[in-house]
């Protein structure tokens, strides 16, 4: 019960530069995207959904940046969700909609949560880490349960979506879905650079040894504690992001659920890729979108009674999937692409 | 009147306690012994519940459905290992909260698709129906006290197992270091299976014995894990004792902070204040309380020595 | 493969969307509703009574084909947000129908008001919807929340309830539901007790009620805590001393877990199942035969939707396009409500009676909520003068 992850997962640099064909296709599509949902006719929808796939992609990566390159498993990450969300609700309740404040003060209010409560939480290793920042997202949680001035638990309904630079552009589902894209790449561009630095080797080693790391000089807990902030400011960008997309903010973002959702994602796309992350928030989202509908359609040989109840109770299906994806596809959704190139 | 209230608040902290110890006893074990994180065991406690709502309807008495119900979650807890778990056991921590969160979206759904989304009920048994009267006006049922006596008497054989037998030096030992007992010549694969049977059945006699005084309902199981959780980190992973004095002190801070942190902020706030800030910091206090352990223990109060 | 995924996930957007395009005529409602965890049954009341009024009117709404498409919101706002837009978007409904809790509801009330979609709520009444954010789109057959607090407040006082307990969650319907209740009682409160939602164990507050011995309690404890509450406070022996009153507690819903535990218990409501109007015992025998459950208030009121929408339809010859003639159908649909007395306010809440409710036992065995005394005739809510309808 040492490590919490198994360290054989060394991510993409041996693999060589052949994998990175993955995270090309993934932008292209989408980017590509927004076409495909002028001509579905139904482009709100089909918008709203991959927003939230990409704002949940943010998030899922900066826990796989502390997760999989740190071995921190931070079981209350959606408290920086909440964060985020709360920071752009507050400040537009009192008529301060402008994105260019409301995003740094969801930063900084994120950072100085990490900083603090990863300060104590560091203290302690494997799953009492887990068990110790779940404490905190829940104490995060009922605290915003408690702000009756906005909206406590009901939450609060946002009037319009936030300013950038004073024009209303954010209206616009297309523009939304833009700027979440250009936030999308930038988080990715951000880590890869930030663990293929010194940094992020330093931060590799405290995984794989975190003894030997501080024999040769490096203090693990300074290196983790800054990953840790670094990735709850991701994740506040992503609750700002939320909030915009749903135009809500409510305590249900930061549900000790929801930040299992995190987790699952992660581990769902593959640990250690970052990108994996991505695509891990895709299938998680649009599994549970369309699995119903899928149940429903794939089963037209049967009567229509027991149809919909087998697409209301889509979990039935969901659950033992998840079985299987971990029973026989090691390394998530990343393994199973990396798999056939090995032969 | 506070002091037959803080009397009442001590019976109902000890006997949620005890609840929490039957749930936490058998998840320390599986992740101290066998180093598996198993969220379904949750599922295991609401299964416990069903088993024995759908028993006493059956056969109209809870005594037989409480003896039908315990072989029945035995078996249950078998079946899952044996299907899904024993597969899991050489994975790495996060591949088995994955897939043991698969279980627990299948059986909270599960439960659902058989027995209806609307809460269950289970009546009190008859012999246990009655109340005692403790305080003027206010009756305290004696069931209640029923399940208290069956938490202490089930931790007592806890206790004498785990302290003096071979299983429960086994079972001590391979807490501290499996691999070196499976290298012993132990049959590590039935001992892990004796271990988790066990477990997934005290998950399902505490479910059981809630179902009479709790509705029985899908995804009952989700909360308590997560607290049962809380007890065996503040515990320390592994240590029965520790689950056991964890899981006391829960049950007592949730209770009893609840009644009384109101009550003691109004000595630095006014009455309002007190009221407001009481209601936001009741529920966080099981978690202050285990951060503020953690900060001063990170391994929990009894760490197992490896 | 995360190609595959996506395209097959959009591929389903493109050929879900295309298809309602060649079928033009049928009317399409979206119900939106809580169909899974713990408070999954609210939602299937609502489904079951919705379908039931479908199949009464042979398949038809306003002589229009329906198609009804049945969502589940998890429960989670933001969830139901893109999934009404699903709705809305891909499968260009005409009408959402639901939803039961007022954050969802709070949640989705701008994407849906916004695309000039109707929104009739089955149950969820929240304060703002019904004043100040109040839309010419958003109907509800149900009630302002308050109300069914206010039978209680109002009876507690007519009933000269000096000393009140009041027990609610401490979350905003929990905070609301005792402001309501205080709205007509104004008598002396004892002590307003707020437990943490999801509160299993009420010993401690029993403790402090038999000590405080009031008059009366209030209580508002949806779902499995009213399940627990109710089996609690009857065997600390406090049901026969101490009057409980609660709304949204012992109901349908809770009845069947609750059992013998509940009888007696008075509860506020607009409806109840023994209600005696000729439709109403029609109704309640064919939603018993058809689902094996006595029907709650939430499967009345979206059985009213259905009503409601076919009044409206017939008055606009099944015509959608012209919003500001359906919604004019809407606001005078004459249709016989299950209820009876049923019309709507200027904040599209009903105008309508409430009745105080005990839970009793029936010659069958089955458990429900009879009328016990009108206690409301013709009750408008306390918000509605507040809504200014502008857009």
């Amino acid at each position: 019960m040492t490590e919490l992850v198994e360290t054989s997962s060394a991510p993409a640099l041996s693999l060589g530069r052949r994998l990175e064909i993955v995270p090309i296709v993934l932008f292209a599509a989408f980017a590509a995207a927004p076409l495909l949902a002028m001509l579905s006719g139904a482009e709100g929808y089909v918008l709203s959904l991959l927003t939230r796939v990409m704002i949940f992609g943010i998030a899922a990566m900066s826990l796989d940046l502390i997760l999989g390159y740190g071995a921190l498993v931070s079981f209350g990450h959606a408290a920086f969700f909440g964060l985020g969300g709360y920071a752009v609700g507050i400040l537009a309740s009192h008529g301060i909609e402008e994105a260019l404040i409301q995003v740094p003060v969801a930063l900084a209010a994120s950072a100085l949560f990490a900083l603090v409560t990863g300060a104590i939480s560091l203290r302690t290793k494997g799953v009492y880490f887990i068990m110790i920042t779940l404490a905190f997202g829940q104490m995060l949680y009922f605290l915003a349960t408690s702000l009756a001035a906005y909206g406590g638990d009901d939450g609060m309904t946002l009037a319009s979506r936030s300013l950038l630079a004073g024009s209303t552009a954010l209206e616009n589902d297309f523009a939304l879905y833009g700027f979440c894209l250009l936030c999308l790449f930038g988080v990715y561009a951000f880590s890869r650079s930030l663990v293929v630095s010194r940094f992020g080797r330093v931060l590799r080693g405290t995984r794989e040894n975190a003894l030997r790391m501080e024999a040769i000089g490096f203090e693990p807990f300074r290196y983790q504690l800054t990953a840790y902030v670094i990735s709850g400011m991701m994740a506040g960008l992503a609750g700002c992001l939320l909030a915009n997309q749903a135009e809500f903010v409510s305590p249900a973002f930061m549900t000790w659920q929801r930040s299992g959702e995190l987790i699952f994602m992660v581990v769902l796309g593959g640990l250690g890729s970052l990108h994996g992350a991505i695509i891990g928030a895709a299938a998680f989202l649009l599994l549970e979108e369309f699995l119903p509908e899928i149940l429903h359609m794939t089963s037209f040989f049967l009567a229509e009674e027991t149809r919909s109840h087998l697409a209301e109770n889509w979990k039935m299906v969901f659950g033992p999937l998840l079985i299987l994806i971990v029973l026989f596809v090691r390394g998530g959704i990343m393994g199973l692409l990396r798999r056939p190139r090995h032969g | 009147m506070t002091a037959t209230l803080l009397f009442v608040q001590v019976l109902n902290g000890l006997q949620f306690g005890l609840i929490l110890f039957l749930i936490a006893a058998g998840l320390t074990l599986v992740f101290g012994v066998m180093d598996f994180i198993n969220l379904a065991h949750g599922v295991q406690y609401m299964v416990g519940a069903y088993l024995v709502a759908a028993f006493s309807a059956w056969t109209g008495s809870f005594g037989w459905a409480l003896l039908l119900a315990l072989p029945t979650a035995l078996a249950f807890g078998l079946l899952l290992e044996a299907l899904i778990f024993r597969h899991l056991y050489d994975r790495d921590h996060l591949d088995q909260v994955l897939a043991t969160f698969g279980v627990i979206l299948f059986l909270n759904q599960g439960v659902k698709f058989v027995w209806g989304a609307a809460p269950l009920s289970v009546p009190v048994p008859e012999l246990l129906a009655g109340s005692v009267e403790i305080a003027s006006g206010l009756l305290y049922p004696v069931y209640r006290l029923a399940i208290i006596a069956a938490g202490l008497a089930v931790a007592a054989v806890l206790y004498v197992l785990v302290n003096h037998t071979r299983v429960g030096m086994l079972v001590r030992a391979g807490a501290s270091n499996a691999p070196m007992v499976s290298a012993l010549g132990v049959n590590i694969q039935r001992l892990f299976m004796v271990v988790f049977g066990f477990g997934a059945m005290l998950a399902g006699f505490a479910g059981a014995m809630v179902a009479p005084i709790l509705s029985v309902e899908p995804g009952m199981g989700d909360n308590i894990l997560i607290l049962a959780f809380v007890v065996i980190v503040i515990g320390g992973i592994g240590s029965i004792r520790g689950a056991f004095l964890a899981a006391l002190l829960i049950g007592l801070v949730d209770t009893v902070g609840r009644t009384f942190a109101p009550n003691l902020l109004r000595l630095v706030l006014d009455p309002a204040a007190a009221s407001q800030t009481g209601r936001a910091v009741a529920p966080m206090l099981i978690y202050i309380f285990m951060a503020a352990v953690l900060f001063f223990r990170p391994s929990g109060l009894f760490p197992v020595k490896r | 493969m995360n190609v595959t995924i996506k395209t097959l996930g959009l591929a389903a957007a493109v050929s879900l969307a295309g298809l309602p395009a060649m079928a033009q005529e049928k009317l399409k409602v979206g119900l939106l509703l809580t169909l899974s965890g713990p408070s999954a049954v609210l939602g299937q009341h609502a489904r079951d009574g919705f379908q039931l009024a479908v199949k009464d009117l042979g398949g038809k709404l306003g002589g229009r084909d329906v198609e009804v498409i049945v969502v589940d919101d998890e429960l989670k706002p933001d969830v139901a947000v893109t999934k009404v837009k699903g709705l809305i978007e891909r499968d260009k409904v005409d009408f959402v129908v639901g939803p039961i809790f007022s954050n969802v509801a709070v949640a989705t009330h701008k994407p849906i008001v916004d695309s000039k979609t109707f929104y009739i709520s089955v149950n969820a009444g929240p304060s703002n919807l019904a004043g100040k954010s109040c839309s010419p789109y958003f109907f509800a057959t149900s009630y302002q929340n308050d109300q069914n607090h206010e039978v209680l407040g109002k009876v507690a006082q007519n009933r000269g309830y000096k000393k009140v307990y009041l027990l609610a969650p401490n979350y905003q319907a929990g905070k609301d539901a005792l402001a309501g209740f205080k709205r007509h009682y104004k008598g002396e409160i004892v002590e307003e007790s707020y437990v943490p939602l999801n509160t299993l164990d009420f010993q401690s507050e029993l403790a402090k009620i038999a000590s405080m011995q009031p008059d009366a309690i209030f209580t508002f404890m949806p779902g499995g805590m009213g399940v627990n509450l109710v089996k609690q406070y009857r065997a600390a022996g406090l049901a026969d001393r101490i009057p409980f009153l609660s709304a949204f507690t012992v109901d349908e819903t809770n009845l069947p877990a609750q059992q013998d535990a509940a009888i007696g218990m008075l509860s506020g409501s607009n409806w109840a199942p023994n209600l005696d109007t000729p439709e109403n015992k029609k109704f309640v025998s064919a939603y018993e035969a058809a689902y094996n459950a006595v029907p709650a208030s939430y499967a009345m009121h979206s059985y009213d939707a259905a009503l409601l929408i076919d009044a409206a339809l017939k008055a606009t010859g099944g015509k959608t396009d012209d919003k500001d003639a359906v919604r004019a159908a809407i606001q005078k649909a004459q249709f016989k409500s299950l209820r009876g007395d049923f019309k709507f306010g200027a904040n599209g809440f009903p105008v309508q009676d409430f009745y105080l409710v005990k839970a009793a036992k029936r010659p069958d065995g089955k458990l429900q909520t009879e009328i016990v005394e009108k206690v409301f005739d013709d009750y408008t809510d306390a918000y509605a003068k507040e809504c200014t309808p502008t857009n």
